[in-house]
């Protein structure tokens, strides 16, 4: 692609660009020192994530009033008006996922004089790889405009959703047989709930991809997986 | 996409819920149109459909051949000694370059605003009576005096000058002077109205009010506007063309045009990649 005439506008417009690569690497960090702070348990490193989301919530703030300083002193039309608009829509969503892995530390925080059983943190562990892989894709699929790529992330979210259910039943069933379990059971269930939000964000961020690379909106049904709403264990004692 | 057809499905699929222009009949419709200035080939095979009661942007840089394919429209180039132009444009399937067609009768349907406003010097009431006259379309004063107060009416000028009819139109602001142009071009009842770059003189006000104008004139007349503006473009027009180095590079919905152009030449130019 040719660069602007207006050189100006070229380098606003690759300022932006960084900032959601800053944002969405320190999204990546925050996510995995979250989990490892979860599992390890490591008091100091929750301390640290809970700290550096804030770096996430000052880009965002940067980039959404450059957008709009850019809007209308600009006034963007076709790829450019979709950057803007893309690049304002992937950095609430990634301040978000910011948000949630500060949560998933907070509860590390609570639990981490507990016991932590290591298969419950298997199937965590499970989930979070999943996530962080799907993250780091749409990432470069944002890079590189690459609209396949975020398709595939999109769809991949399902595989997120199937883990999340089967550890909402173990975390359920766990919580049955010993009642002293439920204060930890509890907190990482709710830290596997911010990582399945995480992948939700995620999957936002591809559609957002694919309409910056495609120019017209991912329409098809996304196939979906989370089934924890209506799902119930019977007591079966 | 050099030949669009008015009615793509694509383009529909896109914006159904953006485009507020009804698609209507073809009111004009070109093929393979090409124009000679002399030696120089200054439009080639320009082929497009031009939807009734809508408003259609003509946009490109500066001699890419838009405002050279409008004036085709009303047969202005006939004027010019070296033009020559072959292909066919056609008005309500109408081949307007047919031997039987008197050019003269053709622009009494074809309304034009230029980017200078150019009232007679004559007074605001003469300056919109004359063609109505000329034409003979009013059968007394008192019909003539009727077609003045509403050509100034639709053309939104009426309230600020009914009270200095007889005054020159000479002396008006230039907003109001070019309002008062439109109001001297619909008082003869065209079907087309041509735009060449009518707002490029006014200030944003000015201009809105003239594209306020627009909005309304659309329910009844087609209207074909050569801009510089892209904004302008975007914000008035239903469908744009983008000319470049005397082609038609793409045409479509206003909307997709200025979000998802197919075309990289089109990209290029709204976005300022070229000049």
């Amino acid at each position: 692609m040719h660069s602007h005439i207006v050189k100006s506008y070229e380098a606003e417009l690759s300022v932006l660009e960084n900032k959601i690569g800053q944002m969405g690497g320190l999204a990546e960090q925050l996510l995995g020192e979250a989990f490892a702070a979860l599992e390890q348990p490591n008091p100091e490193l929750a301390r640290g994530v809970i700290a550096r989301d804030s770096a996430i919530d000052l880009l965002q703030r940067e980039v959404e009033e450059q957008a709009i300083v850019m809007i209308a002193r600009r006034q963007p039309m076709a790829n450019d008006l979709r950057q803007i608009m893309a690049v304002m829509k992937v950095s609430n969503d990634l301040e978000r996922i910011g948000d949630l892995a500060k949560n998933t530390a907070k509860r590390a925080l609570a639990i981490s004089g507990e016991h932590h059983p290591k298969t419950l943190m298997t199937g965590l562990r499970h989930m979070v790889e999943l996530t962080a892989g799907s993250l780091k894709t749409i990432l470069d699929a944002f890079a590189a405009r690459d609209a396949e790529a975020a398709l595939k992330v999109w769809r991949d979210d399902e595989h997120i959703d199937v883990l999340y259910n089967s550890l909402f039943r173990e975390l359920l069933t766990y919580m049955m047989e010993d009642p002293r379990n439920i204060g930890l059971c509890t907190h990482l269930l709710f830290g596997a709930k911010n990582i399945e939000r995480i992948g939700d964000h995620t999957t936002n961020i591809a559609e957002t991809v694919y309409y910056l690379a495609r120019g017209v909106p991912l329409t098809e049904e996304r196939p979906k997986n989370d089934k924890t709403s209506s799902t119930m264990i019977k007591d079966t004692r | 996409m050099l030949h669009q057809v008015v009615n793509s499905k694509s383009d529909a699929a896109i914006s159904v819920q953006l485009d507020f222009g009804a698609r209507g009949a073809t009111k004009i419709s070109a093929e393979r149109v090409n124009v000679f200035y002399g030696e120089k080939h200054a439009l080639k095979d320009v082929s497009v459909a031009i939807p009734e009661k809508s408003i259609v942007a003509f946009i490109g840089p500066s001699g890419c051949g838009k405002s050279t394919f409008l004036r085709c429209i009303n047969r202005m180039n006939d004027t010019i000694a070296n033009c020559r132009i072959t292909g066919d444009i056609r008005i309500d399937g109408q081949d307007i370059y047919a031997r039987e067609v008197d050019p003269v009768e053709l622009r009494s349907r074809i309304g034009m605003v230029f980017q200078r406003a150019n009232p007679f010097p004559k007074s605001i009431y003469e300056n919109v009576a004359y063609g109505p006259r000329i034409h003979a379309l009013a059968a007394g004063r008192a019909e003539l005096d009727e077609i003045v107060e509403q050509s100034l009416c639709k053309a939104g000028l009426w309230d600020e000058v009914k009270d200095r009819l007889h005054e020159s139109g000479t002396g008006l602001s230039g907003g109001q002077q070019q309002r008062l142009c439109i109001a001297r071009t619909i008082a003869i009842r065209p079907q087309i109205i041509l735009m060449d770059e009518p707002c490029s003189a006014l200030d944003p006000i000015a201009t809105a009010r003239i594209e306020e104008l627009m909005e309304d004139l659309r329910q009844n007349y087609t209207i074909v506007i050569v801009t510089h503006s892209m904004q302008q473009a975007a914000r008035v027009s239903q469908r744009t063309a983008f000319f470049h180095l005397g082609t038609l590079v793409e045409e479509g919905d206003t909307t997709t045009i200025f979000t998802n152009p197919k075309d990289q030449r089109t990209q290029d130019y709204i976005t300022g990649r070229f000049g």
